[in-house]
């Protein structure tokens, strides 16, 4: 079992895969890890010994920002930018999309599910 | 794309005067301005500045937390009330 920054148990994946399942870690930074660790990433993580496990765990825990940590901090920031009242905040607070993005058709990423207007005018010729 | 650095935040030049003023004057009053594109530096602290959203003046408070935003960002030039028919569900 490999269990490394706290629930995250991925394996019989490669390296660089696997340590994707953090969740703050992508293929670039998997790989960056790795290499300070000095773990070859094509190997497998079952084939992993304990030192190589610690000395991945070390590299996580000093240079990386991830899972519950990264999350409260993304929270924090964009609780930021709700309490100062700026346009971006308000655009969170609202639920549409923050980046000047149209929102008169698509934007569902931000509006969630489609909410249907009962009695809309249908367009008459 | 952000600006480049060299050039250094940009803020309307009367008004960064307006605001060296109102720092050293302890009579604080309300600084009007439509530079809506004029960065928020530490020196606004604890200012009131008036922006102009293209129709009124909003009076923004600045606190620690705005440095290094715009002063538009805080006067919203557009208003929702709602969409037409929606009306019963907006009064509340």
């Amino acid at each position: 079992m490999a269990r490394i920054a706290g629930i995250d148990i991925p394996r019989n994946k490669r390296g660089e895969i696997s340590l994707t399942y953090i969740y703050g870690i992508g293929r670039s930074n998997a790989r960056k890890i790795l290499a300070t660790a000095g773990v070859d990433l094509n190997k497998k993580v079952e084939t992993w010994n304990d030192d190589e496990i610690t000395a991945i765990r070390n590299v996580i825990n000093e240079e990386f920002k991830v899972e519950g940590g990264l999350r409260s901090e993304v929270q924090m920031n964009i609780k930021r930018l709700m309490d100062i009242g700026c346009y971006r905040g308000i655009r969170h607070r609202t639920g549409l999309p923050l980046r000047g993005q149209k929102t008169k058709n698509n934007a569902r990423t931000r509006k969630g599910k489609r909410k249907t207007v009962a009695n809309k005018k249908k367009a008459t010729k | 794309m952000s600006r480049s650095l060299k050039k250094g935040p940009y803020i309307h030049y009367k008004l960064e005067q307006r605001v060296f003023q109102m720092a050293s004057n302890p009579k604080k009053s309300v600084i009007k301005t439509w530079s809506r594109a004029s960065m928020i530096s530490p020196d606004f602290v604890g200012l009131t500045i008036a922006v102009h959203n293209g129709n009124k003046f909003i009076p923004v408070y600045v606190t620690e937390n705005m440095v290094g935003h715009k002063l538009g960002e805080f006067a919203p030039t557009r208003i929702f009330r709602g969409h037409a028919g929606k009306k019963d569900k907006a009064k509340k």
